[in-house]
């Protein structure tokens, strides 16, 4: 009995979360996670993807530790080092350590990223769960305003965002953020038009639920999944367009370490000092690239109509 | 003997043409929805336009007369009623830069843009077809595996990076490139503008020198910017592919003993050239986009090197101009692929 007792908790587990023979909706909803989970490491390009936004997050946390220089810390003497094992990306013009300035931007580029999802997010589920539910007028209004912002390129609108807003961090935020929620109210719209249809709706109508407790309860949960996956992959295009607005000097300004500027900074002295752009714009490939990969992983995970 | 899909949708000239009207409606609708957008950003911007004309050392006076000559004192509908008649005369106002009117300008840059999209999206639907048709047809091989992942990459680069990497493989370490600007220095302004093409004026005028030299300059800009859409075009080819060959009249040409390479551009490539060619057009919209950063990398003298000279100098004027430009070319364009759609599916030319 007591032997039993030790070793039941772990065999236990493994079995909780494996047996046909469901009995609490937690159960269900652990059963349910687990078994993405374990989907989601079978697909290795999206756990390479996953590993990376792990790092950049670290980096972001504990830069000072991850760091080995001080990001904005000139030395004029050690100007334009090639990489080396003081220097373990080299120095830029200013003699600053590329790879702290690096780790230092990844602070940034996250902070772009999550501000600008906490800021999309809510705003194209909003937009587009009332177009889709209520229809009429209010769809065809919104739906043509969604429209309007579609009709740029979203860097170029961005852009303009940006020069209107004068050049900064928050202002880029604030540009990338109007620029990136009609296509999540679009998605969040499309949903709601197919969920608004379905049977368990009219049941919860019929039962006497309020308009606002339809769309709350019922068609939100539904929504959420494909939102999150869009966000995700458009994270990919946030960086970049940051990326962008950095470049052309409309981002974060000198001398924080923003990846985009960076790379700008070093054009005139990229052809005889080829790190100074490689390494801050390889960074913004690879980030990118980890959000396309994940993003793509979580999509054949939560929306199994896509998977190919 | 061509496939035949699906049978064509039953549909009367009544709904036809209430449809009709209704498109022209919404694209109406959306340009004055653009043109309000461009007007409210251009109010938003914190700098004053006042001072930014008469300078901070101007009296109280002239401050108040520039201010009523601005239409500032106008109400808001009144200001966007003046602004909306400007732009339909066509004055966009006069740029600080040049100190010619905005319009003179966007055309006078216009044409180097042209160039460098259209070459590159004859490279950009050039490889991206072919390659999407590759990945649908050994789909889950290697070769779909090796697109997805070149598309994959290409998504995730950031433009102007690639541009300045080319410029030091290409142009520092290699000189197969002619570097920055349309033409090397020595033969700037040699070619009298005819079309504004470069590369074409100068095999009209004969001048092979400046031909060369042009056509040395372009292919690596065009050859980065055409990545971009290379990757939406393939990905799109793809699945328009995927879709055809997993229909019935692909299985009834293989069970004839018709030949791959017939099933495959025959028949199942021939009913996706009208959806080709759509997103060919809208991928040429989205050119626009990179072209911004291109441009300013690659010193070319260009629509979007002008955009993004004049933002240096904070010129909102021109600024907006060009931004308006480009949410009408997108609009346009993509009118374009609908009327390309209705004009070449013979589904709708049936009836």
């Amino acid at each position: 009995m007591s032997t039993d007792l030790s070793s039941a908790p772990r065999r236990g587990l493994s079995h909780w979360l494996s047996t046909d023979e469901i009995t609490s909706g937690r159960q269900a909803a652990a059963q349910r996670a687990y078994w993405g989970f374990v989907g989601f490491m079978g697909n290795p390009l999206a756990v390479i993807g996953a590993l990376i936004i792990l790092l950049l997050i670290i980096s972001a946390a504990f830069a000072p530790l991850v760091a080995t220089h001080d990001p904005i810390a000139q030395n004029l003497r050690a100007a334009l080092q090639p990489p080396s094992a003081a220097n373990w990306f080299g120095t830029d013009e200013l003699g600053r350590d590329i790879y702290s300035r690096i780790v230092y931007g990844a602070r940034i580029t996250l902070t772009i990223v999550v501000l600008v999802s906490v800021i999309v997010g809510p705003i194209g589920l909003f937009v587009g769960m009332l177009a889709g539910f209520v229809g009429g007028w209010t769809d065809r209004i919104l739906m043509r305003i969604t429209d309007i912002f579609l009709s740029f390129p979203s860097l170029v609108l961005a852009l303009a965002f940006a020069a209107a807003l004068g050049p900064g961090l928050e202002n880029a935020v604030i540009a990338i953020a109007l620029t990136a929620w009609p296509p999540i109210a679009r998605l969040a719209r499309a949903e709601t038009l197919t969920i608004r249809s379905s049977d368990f709706i009219a049941a919860a109508r019929l039962v006497g639920a309020s308009r606002l407790r339809l769309l709350f309860r019922h068609v939100l949960p539904l929504c959420l999944p494909s939102v999150i996956v869009r966000l995700c992959l458009n994270m990919a295009g946030i960086i970049l367009t940051a990326a962008g607005l950095g470049f052309l000097g409309l981002g974060a300004q000198p001398p924080s370490p923003e990846w985009g500027a960076m790379t700008s900074a070093g054009r005139r002295f990229m052809l005889d000092s080829w790190w100074v752009v490689t390494m801050p714009g390889s960074a913004i490939l690879i980030v990118s690239l980890a959000f396309n990969l994940f993003g793509d992983g979580l999509r054949d995970l939560l929306d199994p109509r896509h998977s190919k | 003997m061509t496939p035949q899909a699906a049978p064509p949708p039953a549909s009367s000239f009544g709904p036809r043409l209430l449809s009709g009207l209704g498109a022209v409606g919404s694209v109406v609708a959306t340009l004055i929805g653009l043109l309000f957008l461009t007007f409210a950003i251009g109010r938003l911007m914190p700098v004053d336009p006042v001072l930014a004309i008469i300078g901070d050392e101007a009296t109280q006076a002239t401050y108040d007369r520039v201010y009523q000559q601005l239409g500032l004192d106008q109400p808001v509908y009144v200001q966007f009623f003046r602004y909306v008649s400007d732009i339909l005369r066509g004055d966009f106002g006069v740029a600080i830069l040049t100190g010619r009117p905005v319009i003179e300008d966007i055309i006078r840059v216009f044409p180097a843009t042209v160039e460098l999209a259209t070459l590159s999206i004859l490279i950009g639907a050039g490889i991206g077809v072919p390659l999407g048709v590759l990945a649908a047809t050994r789909r889950d091989r290697i070769e779909d595996h090796a697109v997805r992942f070149i598309t994959l990459i290409s998504y995730s680069t950031p433009v102007f990076w690639l541009g300045l990497i080319g410029l030091i493989v290409f142009y520092a370490m290699l000189g197969w490139s002619g570097g920055t600007g349309r033409v090397e220095i020595f033969y700037t302004g040699i070619v009298p503008p005819i079309t504004g093409f470069l590369l074409i004026d100068s095999l009209i005028t004969g001048n092979m020198d400046v031909f060369w030299s042009a056509l040395r300059n372009i292919w690596l800009p065009a050859a980065i910017l055409g990545l971009s859409s290379m990757a939406y075009i393939s990905r799109m080819t793809r699945s328009f592919m995927i879709e055809q060959l997993g229909q019935e009249y692909i299985l009834t040409a293989r069970i004839k003993g018709m030949s791959e390479s017939a099933v495959i551009w025959r028949h199942a490539f021939r009913n996706i050239r009208v959806q080709l060619v759509t997103i060919v057009a809208l991928a040429y919209g989205s050119l626009l986009e990179g072209a911004v950063l291109i441009e300013t990398v690659f010193s070319w003298p260009g629509f979007g090197g002008y955009l993004t000279s004049n933002l240096m100098i904070g010129d909102m004027n021109a600024v907006m101009a060009c931004v308006l430009l480009v949410g009408v070319i997108f609009i346009g364009l993509n009118l374009l692929s609908d009327v390309l759609y209705r004009v070449f599916d013979p589904r709708t030319k049936a009836q």
